[in-house]
């Protein structure tokens, strides 16, 4: 490609070297100035009070040991996995587990995928103490045969949208992924280790002695002022940052201060009775969703994330739901079905082409187009036709073929591109209009190209 | 007649208002008049439509019509040619040759200030474009300050370039926004919203109290009232808008009017 030499020709600037993540947004002088005076006032953007989390919501996936935290606007994916490995030379009964935080871009724009930015690891760790070193999981039970075979834990956590303290809302995450997961139950007898399946055996949980929950404190002109669970632009303008990780027996698991403050003994002291009293809270939380969840999975009821997770409105310009006539659907349906050729001729036998070669399926089109809600529903529908009918002629084909199990239609495979022109002379009143069948059309057998026209025409009497 | 068969689409007119998907073809009534008088002759040349038609946001003009690239509700504009876009709620901005916008100092580096607009990369000022700006005369700009100003050059294959004056040299409100007030962003969609003339919502939060206000169509909205408390509450209705009805916003607003 030419570019046009202009005097601007010289900042024609090479964008975006490979993988270089887009630059965080700025701060602004007057959202720090504004914002540390918002503090002064006691007043939080959001209509919090200093001492207030936002609202935390727990949800969990469909399998066990994932589940998605939401802090506000700060979402953390959790997943927990198990696998049977060798452990450590130096502790040869105790199982070995891994955290890992991963930071996209997906989450804000300035962070970078794969790399160890400082954030990045100083989150790592910091969540590693809190859960590993507290020991909170019992390490020993996941023992299998001493010195040759442990069960390594992997948890995995990914943020998807940082809007501040990632660290409160992946320890939440971190633990409740923990605690929802089971692994899979195992036997030794002898030298022969038996791993079960969950249909022969029930997973067994981890045996999780408590739960570490980290609380951050930001601090704010030289730490006189503080707030709780700061937001990401509040993060932004902190002086300094405490983190205090305990459980609900008011057990300190790990204490971390970082940034420019000097914090006086009392300050501390009254932010230890803070996080107790959140903890406490959070720790009510997670149990009731834990129980929640577990009550519908025993009841059979529906869970997962696509369940729990509510659809989220975007916005409030939104267009009112049409009505759709379904009506005469099936009438219509009997009467397609009724005029359509009989299904070509079957027989049951594969066909075997050169020795060798097998047949996958039973040799009739693919029917994963049927949805057969949304098709009739379409089918009614005046407008958009063109792609209803494409639908219907799908289905009905389906239903034909699906009535003759084990048939195989011995017509061979018909590669065409005229079909369309044909309609186009049959009825040249119509819009020529080119439907989905074509895409599938190439594969069909005639009945189907003398079924559509029929549906054509049809349309046009109407 | 095989070309024609390959077009599938449907009549832009009478998708107006509607949801249209990125890939759709919209066809225009040039286009579908050929197709329904097929190969017959035509004798006149046709009502050729008066002006030029208009490809808004969201549209891109190929060989039978104009291609969808953005999902949201096609608009359509008659007199003229003519005018179609696509009404679409997204956040990220692009650049867009006029736009005024807010953008925020990062560098100053020689001759140009680097702004961020929220673009996939920064746009440049002189530091002549302002008002009454000479080389001696520099206007006093910070890193970190907000500067209101439209753009001049902005094509996907420059940096874009900001002014802060008009043609005849004037900054007719552009240039520097003050230090005070508090900046937050929204849709893109609520901006377009906001700025429509006669919005309704900028009417019944002016009748609350008197504040300031600049909206960058890059959705950056600041706002300064008499007080942190009072920018606070104007912050959190318009970033409320987004998803209140026209009927809760006015509860909102009456229960704040009454305190």
């Amino acid at each position: 490609m030419t570019r046009a030499r202009s005097p601007s020709f010289a900042r024609l600037s090479a964008r975006h070297p490979h993988g270089a993540a887009m630059k965080a947004t700025p701060l602004s002088n007057c959202e720090r100035r504004f914002l540390l005076r918002a503090i002064q006032e006691k007043k939080r953007l959001d209509g919090r009070q200093c001492y207030d989390y936002r609202n935390i919501r727990i949800s969990f996936g469909a399998d066990r040991g994932c589940c998605i935290v939401e802090l506000g606007r700060t979402r953390v994916l959790a997943q927990v996995s198990c696998e049977l490995v060798a452990p450590k030379p130096s502790r040869p009964t105790e199982g070995v587990l891994f955290f890992n935080l991963e930071l996209s871009p997906m989450a804000a724009p300035g962070l970078e995928p794969g790399r160890q930015s400082e954030l990045l690891v100083s989150l790592n760790r910091l969540l590693e103490r809190c859960l590993r070193d507290s020991k909170c999981i019992e390490t020993e039970s996941l023992c299998v045969v001493a010195g040759e075979k442990v069960w390594q834990i992997r948890l995995d956590m990914h943020l998807l949208n940082h809007d501040g303290n990632i660290t409160d809302a992946a320890s939440i995450a971190g633990i409740v992924a923990l605690c929802h997961f089971r692994r899979p139950d195992v036997s030794v007898q002898g030298e022969e280790v038996t791993v079960y399946t969950p249909e022969e055996r029930d997973p067994v949980p981890l045996s999780i002695h408590h739960m570490p929950i980290c609380v951050s404190f930001a601090f704010f002109h030289q730490g006189t002022y503080l707030l709780v669970d700061p937001t990401e632009r509040e993060e932004r303008v902190m002086d300094g940052l405490l983190v205090i990780a305990m459980n609900k027996h008011h057990e300190i698991c790990t204490i971390q201060s970082s940034g420019v403050v000097m914090l006086l003994p009392d300050q501390i002291l009254r932010c230890s009775k803070i996080t107790a009293v959140k903890v406490a809270e959070i720790t009510e939380l997670i149990q009731k969703a834990l129980e929640n969840d577990q009550k519908a999975r025993k009841e059979g009821g529906k869970f997962g994330f696509a369940e729990s997770i509510p659809n989220q409105r975007i916005t409030a310009f939104k267009m009112e739901s049409a009505a759709v006539d379904t009506n005469d659907v099936e009438e219509q349906a009997g009467e397609i079905i009724a005029k359509a050729d009989p299904p070509s001729e079957v027989f049951a036998s594969p066909v075997v082409h050169t020795p060798g070669t097998a047949q996958i399926g039973e040799g009739i089109e693919s029917s994963w187009g049927d949805l057969e809600e949304s098709e009739k529903e379409e089918a009614a529908e005046e407008e958009g036709e063109s792609e209803a009918a494409a639908f219907e002629c799908v289905k009905v084909e389906t239903e034909d073929t699906s009535t003759l199990k084990e048939t195989k239609s011995d017509e061979p495979i018909v590669v065409s591109d005229s079909e369309e022109e044909e309609v186009v002379i049959l009825e040249p009143q119509e819009l020529p209009r080119k439907t989905r069948t074509q895409a599938s059309s190439k594969q069909e057998n005639p009945s189907k190209k003398a079924f559509n026209k029929r549906r054509r025409k049809k349309r046009t009497s109407r | 007649m095989a070309a024609m068969a390959a077009e599938r689409g449907t009549a832009a007119e009478a998708l107006v208002g509607q949801v249209v998907l990125p890939g759709d073809l919209l066809l225009l009534p040039a286009h579908y008049d050929e197709d329904a008088e097929g190969e017959r002759l035509r004798l006149s040349a046709g009502t050729a439509p008066q002006g030029r038609l208009l490809c808004g946001p969201g549209l891109r003009r190929s060989g039978a019509g104009l291609l969808v690239t953005k999902c949201g509700l096609l608009r359509h504009r008659p007199g003229g040619g003519g005018a179609y876009w696509v009404d679409s709620q997204q956040k990220r901005y692009v650049p867009v040759k006029g736009d005024h916008v807010i953008g925020i100092v990062t560098a100053k580096a020689g001759d140009v200030f680097r702004l961020d607009v929220g673009g996939s990369e920064p746009a440049s000022l002189s530091y002549l474009a302002f008002e009454g700006a000479t080389k001696r005369n520099r206007p006093n700009v910070q890193v970190g300050d907000l500067i209101y100003g439209q753009f001049v050059v902005a094509n996907k294959d420059m940096e874009p370039e900001m002014v802060c004056i008009d043609s005849s040299g004037k900054s007719s409100g552009m240039g520097i926004i003050g230090q005070d007030g508090f900046l937050f962003k929204v849709s893109l969609g609520l901006i377009r919203k906001l700025l429509a003339p006669k919005c309704e919502i900028i009417q019944e939060l002016s009748q609350l109290y008197p504040f300031e206000m600049v909206l960058g169509m890059n959705g950056r909205i600041w706002v300064k009232a008499k007080t942190v408390q009072q920018t606070l509450i104007v912050v959190n209705i318009l970033e409320a808008c987004e998803h209140m009805t026209a009927q809760q916003r006015k509860q909102a607003l009456a229960k704040l009017s009454g305190n």
